[in-house]
């Protein structure tokens, strides 16, 4: 479980998070949704210690935020960040294996060779998987950083809005691989979504934060409605559920 | 072996003269060119990582500047001291100069590749201004002259030596090649995987840092082959820098020799420096780099 407690942040002079409460639990997709500038990817940096968490607490099963060492850390929760932006040139295994660096440090040994294939063929990367990562399609690329986080081996996956730049193939494909993890491999993932349809389609829980504070929490069926986009979004649209998962007509 | 005296084969089995030659001139000429050339390829391409773009290289980004700036602080403040504490005050400035740069790059947006070699050259240009202007008040310029541009023509046996230590401080880099290689991926992706990010940037800095100071201090600046070079390479066979930075070190030092040996033939018996004749084709093919490089994210 990863348990957010009272968490406060502000970047310069302007707060972000006021007083963030939260309790993350083992398993499933949790999906946070929010307008812009409500504080979503500044909370999950703080859960992923990649901004310095300054006041509250945030705990990780049994590690203490600030308090845990990063590699330890690294062995329990994977962050793939927003930008994926990489100057260097990398082929797609190599990128992949990276996520075995927490583990071995630098002397990767069979073991960690063996899931690395398994991470790629996992993803459906092995055909490309010699290719530089400037050479394979966008699609392909963001596979490749979920196919590192999964190599890592962690139980819980974070990731800042992985849909962006796809078209509908490949982010539909992503999400269904995540779930599948979810299903299959019993990962803990949270992730943030700017589309409130792919979250109430995939997701099993939903937070949705407003101005820095959490506005609404549940499943999907409870909490997505015309009063959420109204309150927390600030349009009026309507809501149809299809499939018992409501979707944004828009 | 060409040089201004003619020396065959023959005479190096038979003239005492000629051997002399070979070992306290010829010789450490050859290593010197091999081992700065190495060095300041590895150098180059781990600067290109640690700045998160392709287009810098530590002797035009400051780094050269900085070196010489502490050599010329060392001889002006403290003419007294040791050699080797002077090349520490050269090792110190370079430090400091390459972690100003990166500390100026750090908020350029990656989207825009070119800005930052431009602000590197601008940054250089800075620090060579001081350079320029702590000589000409100490009445030293002639001196500077020797460090900002590079040649091998003073190299004979006993005054190279310290480019062995630049080659050994770019040669250990090759034992944290792999958590480079991490930092590429970017600093936040890099913490995530439990990497130390301010350590091993520290070392990666430390050691451009030395390297570039030793191969100023004891050749001059040799710009373009720590640019040339690692673009070629990582052109070819990627960044991951367990495989690049051996096959840059070689290139580089290939390069830097050819450079010389080119310099010497040209204008027999005179001499062009190596900085001259590497600068001027290393500007070429990067100039051929730049106009045939797709633009890529």
């Amino acid at each position: 479980m990863i348990r957010i407690r009272d968490v406060h942040h502000a970047i310069g002079k302007a707060r972000i998070l006021h007083g963030i409460d939260l309790d993350i639990p083992k398993g499933g997709i949790t999906a946070l949704i929010g307008p812009n500038g409500a504080g979503k990817s500044t909370l999950l940096s703080l859960v992923a210690r990649l901004a310095p968490l300054k006041q509250g607490e945030i705990t990780v099963e049994t590690l203490k935020i600030g308090a845990c060492s990063d590699r330890d850390l690294a062995k329990v929760l994977a962050i793939m960040a927003q930008s994926t932006h990489v100057s260097a040139r990398l082929r797609v295994r190599e990128l992949v294996s990276f996520g075995r660096y927490p583990w071995h440090q630098g002397r990767p040994g069979a073991q960690d060779r063996a899931l690395i294939e398994a991470a790629l063929e996992r993803f459906g990367l092995l055909p490309i998987a010699d290719r530089f990562l400037d050479e394979v399609s966008g699609g392909q690329r963001q596979r490749a950083f979920v196919a590192m986080a999964f190599a890592q081996d962690t139980d819980y996956l974070l990731l800042d809005e992985p849909l962006n730049n796809l078209d509908i193939a490949g982010a539909r494909s992503l999400m269904r691989l995540l779930r599948e993890m979810a299903d299959k491999d019993g990962k803990t993932i949270v992730i943030v979504l700017h589309d409130i349809n792919y979250a109430s389609a995939f997701a099993d829980r939903i937070v949705a934060l407003k101005d820095g504070r959490v506005a609404a929490q549940g499943t999907p069926a409870q909490i997505v409605d015309t009063a959420l986009l109204r309150d927390v979004f600030g349009t009026d649209a309507e809501v149809s559920v299809i499939g018992g998962r409501p979707q944004v007509l828009v | 072996m060409t040089g201004a005296v003619p020396v065959t084969l023959r005479d190096l089995l038979t003239d005492p003269e000629g051997q002399k030659l070979l070992v306290v001139s010829r010789i450490p000429r050859t290593l010197a060119a091999l081992l700065a050339g190495g060095a300041l390829a590895v150098c180059g391409q781990i600067m290109q990582i640690l700045a998160r773009n392709r287009f810098v290289e530590p002797m035009t980004a400051g780094a050269g500047q900085s070196a010489a700036l502490g050599i010329l602080i060392a001889a002006l403040l403290f003419p007294a001291t040791a050699i080797w504490a002077k090349m520490g005050i050269a090792a110190l400035t370079t430090l400091i100069g390459t972690a100003g740069l990166m500390l100026l790059i750090r908020p350029l947006p990656p989207t825009q590749p070119l800005l930052v070699p431009l602000v590197a050259l601008v940054y250089g240009g800075v620090i060579g201004a001081f350079v320029t202007y702590f000589a000409y008040q100490g009445d030293m310029m002639q001196f500077i002259g020797t460090w900002l541009t590079g040649e091998l023509s003073g190299v004979l046996q006993g005054r190279y030596e310290l480019l062995w230590v630049a080659a050994i401080s770019a040669g250990v880099t090759w034992f944290i090649a792999d958590r480079i290689t991490v930092l590429s991926l970017g600093e936040d992706a890099a913490r995530g995987l439990g990497l130390n990010v301010g350590l091993v940037s520290a070392a990666g800095l430390g050691a451009i840092s030395i390297t570039t100071a030793m191969v100023v201090v004891t050749l001059g600046a040799i710009p373009f082959v720590g640019l040339v070079i690692p673009n070629i390479v990582a052109r070819r066979m990627g960044d991951n820098l367990r495989r690049a930075l051996p096959v840059a070190a070689f290139s580089g030092a290939a390069l830097v020799l050819a450079g010389d040996i080119l310099g010497r033939i040209l204008r027999a018996p005179f001499e062009i420096p190596v900085a001259t004749v590497v600068g001027l084709a290393g500007a070429l093919v990067f100039l051929i780099l730049l106009y045939s490089e797709p633009r890529h994210g």
